[in-house]
């Protein structure tokens, strides 16, 4: 067992602390600002990692519980712990954030203190809202993740980043100012804001009804789902590399977490009341967005396309609980659960992974342009074959990550409704499709112009951060036990929940 | 037992591991053998794996657990019982034959590294498939084995028609895949298990259970299973109408059309309906329905042979036909009929690629059969084997062909399954479109007159032993494992219980007490014979006698031949539709839903109608961040003020 540390405190501040210090710095000495960042990165990993060592499966209680008073006149604490859902991504997290520095280091020629400094505190706010139990603590480090992205978006982005973060701030900002209210509303009425107590106090339909909607406009947001999917693309096309990859990577799943942690426990009434149109809009951002990825001739917007169709499966198996029939009608429904998690985690590393091959490219001719390439396999075959790997995982190839999530959603949704099911297995033709076309067109067929045939293959550096990401995602397709023992007794009792009313 | 059966999977992927990550440090010679080594050692230890169920013993056991979710657990573990036996020798025996002869063949190429990784991974992958004792492992094999078809028919990916052939491939098997895994999600409904076992015990429970689809529509439980497992069968072993992707698959090297495209990865899904015979027992609508796309495929996809022109389109043509009869033959109930033809199939149409691809070697690379002929002087090897294949396809009777095709078609005629007499006659008039096609693929190829240029002629030779060997290799089982297997398989004294033999009327009930020489004897007695005999005498007559004939009667067919030579249309249906298509609704949806409803009325039409507000926000955007962070701190403050006035 670990000391009983204050681990999940250094997970947050640690990272934050060191993005000060390279703020602070500014731009005396940008190859130490690197070096210093990688070994802040490595080291907040390898803390997650024995956060990861030190937790106990079988138990859906809180654990590294930091509970101190923060602002007592609103009694509200300064509140921590995790259980096996938001352990995996405080580790996701750290890891993305060493690739992000990887895939940086020479990149990156404008204040380069800078932008390491933004990914970090941005590493210390997410791994925050992963751990806070506490609801203005969430709320806080809800909206603080979204300054580092803003910065990271606004100054190392692309030429339209002025409409892109508009868009951005309009979409999300609206979104959590309503979770605010109704997370106040759960304050005043509980008398603390405490997650876990929100999670238990009775709520009548018609409040809940509201608090869910005001939550759905936050969570949907980020998700995102149909039809509050159109800042994705956009911030995605406008972002730097790294900011692609923190976006796609952690901050979509923010929205999914969000339903896990507060809609469906605290208005499990109101998630069933409108798992109905959830059901709807995850299956509408699967086949729709699905067939609008296939048009696409931006590699990075396709990208971010398939992450919404990727994302609809996540919302899917969360929602699809409350329609499960049958004998095994709860089996099915953690099996939905757990599939959307999974796929959550998976899509993390997928499209983490993804961006980055893109911005290996980008990095060399500096096109996202489809059809700016062609026969890339010719001059960069270990690229060629990564991209190729990478692209079959989120396919949805049996042996990578991939499959997984989306097919224990497949199997649990076939217990709610057929043709659900039916709907989203249609993403093993479509994903296929619009993913193995962008392979053909980029990788595959004849060099089709100079600069494409003098391309140079993969350095040290990016060799390094693919394989990184390649092989957790060989394994977890191999094996994906482990990150499913971790979450199952907090799955369990989640499902309880959210099956549970809490109409007095 | 458990061991061996794991050895027999792991050695390929031992291989596969090896090349894949330091192919190119070893080198050819050493990579040639690492994979010979252990594909060798993969196929002695299939055969004393089958020796070992020969002599009574059996294996279903886990390996490990892959997952467990919901409460269940998913694990991966091997079934070995005759089925699998006998197929895992076959998937080895030919990919070692396919390993040999593809040091001669990919000599030339600067990526025989990657092709040798890639032949040993999909050995892996289909042992896999073949050994799964659940459906979990079955998928993964099953994508696994399509990963390196789609792979290896795109491995030239310079060639566009390559790349292009590779990703239909893929996509027409993911269709497919679509309904195979609604049909794993069903089984996982009703049996609560992906194990075979516990599938296969709650089968008869689930015998006249319906589901409800909605709109008032109610569907056996196990017809609409049979049925969606059924759909992953036919994008794999491409029945009519996910067929198309076979023909072009032949973009990709011959070995593997020879290994993937022939003899193993196509019957996967012959194997599948087989290794579940105890649903389909239960399920005669699904029955009818394979029984019917059988024989259709066997027949209108033979037709195709007739006018190919291209050497390898002709024997995929035939491949396409002669799965058809696979799966006529299951459907009627005569599974082991259809394992059996799988089998011997697999020997002689492997034989017959890998002997085209020796005719293609010599011709540099030429496969137009109207630029060859008279090739058996030159190259009396690969004719002398090529005849025994091409006997052996058209059931000439002694070959292996004649035993499997002709019990088949026998079968068929006896069973009961609605349909059957249909099936019975597409498949009889089969027997004489294949022996048609391929003896009129015979006589271009290598007899009539050399119409090749003279730099070719001057360059025609038989190649070394890595090339001939193999065929030899394989003509042998082509010409004995009729004789061999015949009376085991169909007597029913080999499979025991691992094929279902249905309550009824079994189809397969006369072949109980026949010997193999007393069915060559009665050879005379059958219609199939005279049919054959007549695709000979016509290819005969067309191709040697009167070769301006063909040419005549195209002319007066014009339409007809059109039709044929763009494979009925199936190809520029789907391309229009179901490409166009897909294409053009995601650009509606783009333009129209994304782009002009949401972001255009709602997004930024917000903005701009709400004049007040869109002037509030453009002045936020100013792009200074502390400006962006003072509004959402203040926004804090405003809000925990106004709680604060509440309490």
């Amino acid at each position: 067992m670990i000391p009983a540390w204050s681990w999940l405190s250094l997970l947050i501040w640690f990272p934050v602390a060191s993005g000060i210090v390279l703020l602070a710095l500014g731009s005396r000495a940008p190859s130490f600002a690197r070096g210093f960042a990688l070994v802040t990165s490595i080291l907040a990993f390898v803390m997650s990692v024995a956060v990861w060592i030190g937790f106990r499966d079988g138990t859906a209680s809180m654990q590294f519980v930091e509970r101190a008073a923060w602002i007592p006149l609103l009694h509200a604490n300064y509140h921590l712990g995790i259980d096996g859902i938001s352990l995996p991504f405080l580790v996701l997290t750290t890891f993305s954030t060493v690739l992000v520095v990887l895939a940086g280091w020479r990149v990156i020629e404008y204040k380069q203190a800078a932008y390491f400094a933004a990914f970090l505190l941005m590493e210390g706010f997410m791994n925050g809202v992963f751990a806070a139990l506490d609801g203005l603590l969430f709320y806080f480090f809800w909206e603080a993740m979204l300054i580092p992205m803003f910065i990271i978006i606004g100054v190392w982005g692309g030429p339209r980043r002025i409409y892109a973060s508009f868009k951005f701030f309009l979409y999300t900002f609206l979104g959590s100012v309503l979770m605010l209210v109704a997370l106040i509303y759960l304050g005043v009425r509980t008398g603390s804001y405490d997650l876990l107590a929100f999670q238990r106090a009775p709520l009548g339909l018609g409040t809940q009804i509201w608090l869910f909607i005001a939550f759905l406009l936050a969570f949907a947001v980020k998700v995102p789902m149909w039809p509050v999917h159109t800042w994705l693309p956009d911030a995605h096309v406008e972002a730097p590399t790294g900011g692609s990859v923190i976006l796609a990577a952690i901050m979509l799943k923010m929205g999914a977490y969000g339903f896990l942690r507060l809609s469906l426990p605290i208005t499990p009434d109101a998630s069933r009341y409108f798992s109905g149109l959830m059901v709807a809009l995850s299956l509408i951002a699967i086949v729709y967005i699905g067939f609008v990825a296939l048009v696409q001739t931006d590699m990075k917007k396709l990208i971010a396309y398939s992450s919404i169709v990727h994302m609809g499966f996540v919302t899917l198996g969360f929602f699809a609980l409350f329609f499960m029939v049958g004998a095994s009608s709860i089996e099915a429904a953690r099996m939905g659960v757990q599939g959307g998690i999974f796929q959550m985690i998976s899509h993390g590393l997928v499209a983490a992974a993804l961006f980055l091959c893109v911005g290996v490219l980008y990095d060399r001719l500096h096109s996202r342009d489809i059809a700016t390439y062609g026969g890339v396999a010719k001059s960069m075959p270990v690229f060629g074959a990564l991209f190729v790997f990478f692209a079959m995982a989120n396919v949805g190839l049996p042996g990578t990550s991939g499959f997984v999530g989306e097919f224990q959603v497949i199997l649990a949704t076939w217990q709610a409704n057929p043709w659900w099911s039916l709907l989203a297995a249609l993403n093993l033709v479509i994903g296929a499709g619009f993913t193995l076309w962008l392979i053909k067109r980029v990788v595959f067929g004849p060099v089709v112009n100079e600069p494409v045939a003098k391309l140079k293959d993969l350095v040290h550096r990016e060799r390094l951060f693919l394989f990184l990401l390649a092989v957790p995602i060989l394994l977890l397709g191999l094996w994906p036990s482990p990150i499913l023992d971790v979450m199952r007794a907090s799955v369990a009792h989640l499902v309880h929940q959210a099956l549970t009313s809490k109409i007095p | 037992m458990a061991s061996l059966a794991l050895w027999v999977v792991l050695a390929p992927l031992l291989a596969a591991l090896v090349t894949g990550l330091a192919g190119i440090h070893l080198g050819r010679r050493l990579t040639h053998a690492l994979t010979i080594i252990c594909v060798l050692a993969s196929c002695i230890l299939a055969f004393l794996m089958l020796l070992q169920v020969l002599a009574g013993a059996r294996l279903d056991a886990p390996v490990y657990t892959w997952m467990v979710s919901g409460g269940i657990p998913f694990q991966i573990g091997f079934l070995v019982d005759p089925l699998s036996a006998l197929l895992a020798l076959v998937v080895t025996f030919v990919s070692l034959a396919v390993h040999v002869y593809s040091i001669g063949y990919m000599a030339d190429d600067p990526g025989d590294v990657r092709f040798f990784g890639y032949i040993s991974l999909f050995t892996f992958a289909m042992l896999l498939l073949v050994l799964a004792n659940n459906f979990l492992q079955l998928f993964i094999g099953w994508e696994g084995v399509g990963l390196v078809s789609y792979l290896l028919i795109g491995f030239w990916f310079e060639k566009p028609t390559a790349t292009a052939a590779a990703l239909k491939a893929f996509l027409v098997n993911r269709i497919g895949d679509l309904g195979f895994i609604l049909g794993i999600a069903m089984v996982f409904r009703y049996a609560g298990s992906l194990s075979y076992a516990t599938f296969f015990a709650r089968v008869p429970d689930l015998a006249g259970m319906t589901v409800a689809l909605g709109f008032g529509w109610h569907v056996q439980v196990l017809t609409l299973m049979g049925l969606l497992l059924f759909v992953g069968a036919m994008g794999k072993s491409a029945q009519i109408p996910l067929h198309v992707w076979l023909p072009d698959s032949m973009e990709g090297p011959t070995p593997i059309s020879a290994l993937i495209h022939a003899a193993t990865m196509v019957t996967a899904g012959v194997y599948l309906v087989a290794r579940l015979s105890p649903l389909y027992i239960h399920a005669p609508e699904a029955l009818s329905v394979i029984l019917v796309i059988g024989s259709l495929t066997a027949f209108f996809m033979g037709i195709l042979g007739i006018v190919a022109t291209d050497i390898k389109r002709v024997i995929a043509y035939s491949t396409l036909s002669q799965l058809g009869y696979m799966m006529a033959g299951l459907g009627a109930t005569a599974f082991a009929a259809g394992i059996f033809h799988l089998v011997t199939h697999a020997f002689f149409k492997a034989l017959l690629f890998l002997g085209a691809g020796s005719v293609i070697l010599a011709m540099h690379h030429e496969q137009d059969m109207r630029k060859m002929g008279g090739l058996r002087k030159y190259l009396p090897v690969t004719y002398a084997t090529f005849l025994v294949g091409a006997l052996a396809l058209v059931a000439f009777p002694g070959f292996s062909g004649y035993f499997s095709k002709d019990a088949l078609i026998d079968a068929v005629g006896q069973s009961p399954v609605p349909g059957a007499a249909f099936a019975h006659v597409l498949l009889l008039l089969s027997v004489f479109v294949t022996a048609l096609y391929t003896f009129r693929m015979l006589f271009m190829v290598f007899h009539g007159p050399e119409r090749m240029d003279a730099h070719t002629r001057e360059h025609l030779h038989e190649r070394p032993w890595v090339v001939t060997l193999p065929l030899v290799l394989l003509a042998l089982p082509a010409l004995a494992v009729g004789w061999i297997l015949f009376h085991p398989l169909l007597g029913g004294s080999f499979f025991g219980t691992a094929l279902a033999t249905p309550a009824g009327i079994n189809p397969l009930a006369s072949f109980a007490h026949l010997s193999a020489w007393r069915f060559f004897l009665d050879a005379w007695d059958a219609p199939s014979f005279y049919l054959m005999l007549a695709g000979l005498a016509v290819a005969a007559y067309g191709y040697l006698w009167r070769p301006e004939w063909p040419g005549r009667l195209v002319a007066r067919i014009r339409p007809l031949y059109g039709l044929l030579v763009q494979g009925y249309y199936f190809d520029a249906v789907y391309l229009h539709l179901g490409a166009a298509g897909s294409v053009l609704l995601g650009r509606r949806l783009w333009k129209w839903g994304d782009e002009q409803a949401i972001d255009g009325v709602g997004v930024n039409g917000t903005a701009s109608r709400i004049g007040w507000l869109g002037t509030l926000v453009r002045k936020l955007q100013t792009g200074f961040l502390y400006q962006y962070a003072f509004t959402m701190v203040a926004a804090l403050v405003v809000l925990v003020f106004w709680a604060l006035v509440r309490y």
